[in-house]
């Protein structure tokens, strides 16, 4: 398959032991290429003992190889993978603190908010707080609205979390067949 | 129920079980308690006291390269750890197994700069295969267990164990531990057969193919593998500097050595064959040169144990995954016997034209001062091309690889990747442990020598038999050979005023003898080597000699520089 030289944005999902100093060793890959983080989510996986790092960067098709197999090639990591947007299911999630006293007394700013799908989740004198899951495009557009109001007291987005478009976890065939391998030399 | 012993009993008690004889290192205040626990294992353990912990850790690489098995250096925290530093990095860089265990301050203490507290794992975690701490007593024996398991296995490399105090002191009830499974770190995989099978097809379709050997041969201990493959297939080969000896210099197939400072013909050859076979390497910029234009005309076969060399730096049309010991195996069986004469041949016009133009010269000079080429080829023939060549860096390193010659497999110790000034001596003394019954010669320059001079304190205690031929030309030589070439002659900073290195051998209680005449050259060289023990070999070589041919910096492969 031809590679794709332009920069883009790649996501990493990066499983690993959940021992201390991974993150440290995963994130050294990236600086020593000089690759900036631009999201990052780091949870226990849906495999017990599993964490899982979602990590977005822009960079070229061979540079995300290469930080992938060398990601591999740290003892504790299981499995490491790139994707392009298109091959996975992608979800952020954002909240936006908001001057209660603008929320309230213009109906434009609310119209906004239910306009991107945003939920109110509190709301007090002083502020209100919207949450917004979705698309990153979507969430700074959001911000970009309400910032017109000059309404917005804080803003933080989650970073990037997604999911593979294939059936199962490639992870989950990593394990079985090491599984296997461990049972061959158990038998051995 | 076993007895409790204390932690770093334990530890002693797990080198012991992973087979280890030899440990290199210097002591401390948060390793004290593991030396206590060393005084009574000096039967079983043999700890040789380095001059400095950067000395141990080149001194075990030594030793693992020539032996196989994993070096072991012992040091203490702070700045016993961080003197190791480069070590673990030449070791990572040129995938060398050894183990460094490094004191550190107790648990409690951690993350409160204590004296002598500095962060191991987050400093070495980069740069080794494995970096881990010991916190607690129980955990002695599986890590021991894991850190050797994963320095020799796959691609081997360095791991680090920092062993906290308390770790050292708490008792335990010690069982020994073996461990050969680790889920997240496989390093058996094995090459699919379609690839065995499409790699034989290419091999066997092509008319002009070529080889290219590195130190994953020896490391896979694949040399009958490998002489089977190329013999069987009459392929040429040549070798990188850590693949010296995988292949005996004088093998018909062997054509010489790759990259800026090898031979011509494999160098222009590499960009005129049809098929690049690359086993157990890893296109290291200073074999490759100018990407752009390297063996752009031919496809590649790239063999190797580690995924993530495939694609690196140079693409490659077929992956072979695996051990060579095996993939090479696989292929052998199914290639055909093949003879490539013509393409053989037409190596020579290149080896023929580099002997005149440099070889000859560098080995057979008739006049002027003591050459280093001529040095280094007698020194081998008088060992009868059976010994250990361990270089330090620079000029001494590249005329010793070409011009020392080889018999026997785990021949060479080099600092190939990192290009470690200082490395050479502690190496060598580590290799006399290695290969006890073998002649070890260090060809060292007078910049080298001094920056880890301290270690003739270890050879004048061991008595290690260290050879060593110090081609002294009062220069920084290679650099001073780059800004000659690259940089107008503005010799900054490489001209040196040497001290009396005969009079400090003499310190240290260490036989020497400078030579300055061609005429005396065969007798110093018989002296030494008749010589029990260690030996200077003072050698006052041409000052402004230079290494050739040279494909500059950035040049392609093929363009290489027969003079200046």
């Amino acid at each position: 398959m031809e590679q794709d030289n332009s920069i883009k944005l790649y996501t990493f999902l990066i499983y690993s032991e959940h021992v201390p100093g991974m993150l440290s060793q995963i994130s050294s890959l990236f600086t020593r290429r000089q690759v900036n983080i631009e999201t990052l989510n780091v949870c226990a996986s849906s495999t017990p003992g599993v964490h899982k790092y979602t990590i977005t960067a822009y960079c070229d098709e061979h540079v995300a190889q290469m930080l992938t197999v060398q990601s591999e090639r740290r003892i504790e990591v299981l499995q490491a993978n790139y994707y392009s947007d298109d091959e996975i299911f992608i979800n952020e999630t954002a909240l936006y603190k908001v001057c209660s006293s603008v929320l309230v007394n213009n109906s434009d700013v609310s119209r906004m908010v239910r306009l991107y799908d945003g939920r109110i989740i509190e709301v007090n004198t002083t502020y209100a707080v919207i949450e917004k899951t979705g698309l990153t495009k979507d969430i700074l557009s959001l911000y970009e609205e309400l910032n017109k109001f000059d309404c917005v007291l804080q803003f933080v987005r989650s970073g990037r979390i997604c999911i593979t478009k294939s059936r199962t976890e490639h992870l989950d065939e990593y394990l079985a067949a090491r599984e296997a391998a461990r049972a061959l030399k158990t038998i051995k | 129920m076993a007895e409790k012993i204390t932690g770093a009993e334990a530890l002693m008690r797990a080198l012991e079980h992973e087979g280890v004889d030899v440990l290199f290192g210097y002591p401390g205040g948060s390793i004290m308690p593991t030396y206590d626990a060393l005084y009574d294992h000096k039967d079983t353990l043999n700890h040789i006291l380095v001059r400095h912990e950067q000395g141990a850790v080149h001194a075990a690489q030594g030793y693992a390269r020539v032996s196989g098995k994993v070096g072991c250096a012992i040091v203490t925290s702070g700045p016993g750890a961080t003197n190791t530093v480069t070590g673990i990095a030449d070791a990572m860089i040129d995938s060398t197994p050894m183990v460094v265990i490094c004191g550190q301050v107790g648990v409690a203490m951690l993350g409160t700069d204590a004296f002598q507290e500095v962060d191991v794992v987050g400093v070495t975690s980069p740069i080794c295969k494995w970096s881990y701490q010991i916190r607690r007593p129980e955990d002695v024996a599986w890590a021991v267990a894991r850190a050797f398991y994963i320095a020799k296995s796959g691609r081997p490399g360095p791991v680090v164990l920092d062993f906290a105090k308390n770790a050292q002191t708490g008792t335990v009830e010690y069982e020994p531990a073996t461990v050969d499974f680790i889920r997240s770190y496989d390093p058996d995989r094995q090459a699919d057969l379609s690839d065995i099978m499409c790699a034989a097809k290419m091999i066997n379709d092509s008319v002009k193919p070529f080889a290219l050997v590195g130190q994953g041969v020896e490391l896979g201990d694949a040399c009958p593998e490998l002489q089977a493959f190329l013999e069987k297939a009459d392929i040429p080969c040549g070798t990188t500097f850590l693949g010296l000896s995988a292949i005996p210099s004088d093998h018909r197939l062997n054509m010489g050595i790759l990259g800026m400072h090898g031979n011509l013909g494999p160098n222009v050859m590499t960009n005129q064959c049809d098929l690049l076979i690359a086993i157990g390497m890893r296109f290291d910029d200073r074999v490759t040169g100018n990407l752009a234009t390297y063996a752009k005309q031919a496809k590649i076969i790239h063999f190797d144990i580690d995924p993530a060399e495939f694609n690196k730096n140079v693409q490659v049309d077929l992956k072979v995954l695996g051990n060579c010991k095996q993939t090479l195996a696989a292929v052998t069986q199914n290639i055909d016997s093949a003879t490539h004469s013509a393409w053989i041949d037409s190596f020579k016009p290149y080896a023929e034209k580099e002997y005149n133009k440099v070889i000859d010269k560098a080995i057979h000079p008739t006049e002027g001062p003591l050459l280093m080429g001529e040095v280094i080829r007698k020194v081998s023939e008088a060992t009868g091309n059976a010994g250990i060549l361990v270089t330090d860096v620079g000029q001494n390193q590249l005329m010793a690889c070409r011009y020392f010659k080889f018999t026997e497999k785990r021949s060479v110790v080099t600092s190939g990747g990192l290009g470690t000034m200082g490395f050479g001596l502690p190496a060598a003394i580590g290799a006399t442990f290695g290969a006890p019954d073998r002649t070890v010669c260090l060809f060292v320059g007078d910049g080298g020598l001094q920056m880890t001079i301290q270690e003739l304190g270890t050879i004048m205690e061991q008595g290690a038999p260290v050879k060593i031929i110090l081609l002294n030309n009062n220069y920084l030589g290679n650099v001073r050979q780059w800004q000659e070439m690259f940089f107008s002659r503005r010799y900054s900073f490489t001209p040196m005023n040497n001290p009396n290195y005969d009079l400090i051998a003499q310190g240290y209680n260490i036989p020497t003898r400078i030579v300055i005449e061609r005429t005396e050259l065969d007798a110093a060289i018989q002296e030494m080597l008749s010589t029990p023990g260690p030996f200077l070999l003072h050698c006052a070589i041409k000052e402004e000699d230079n290494v050739l041919p040279m494909t500059p910096p950035g040049a392609n492969v093929d363009e290489m520089l027969l003079e200046v």
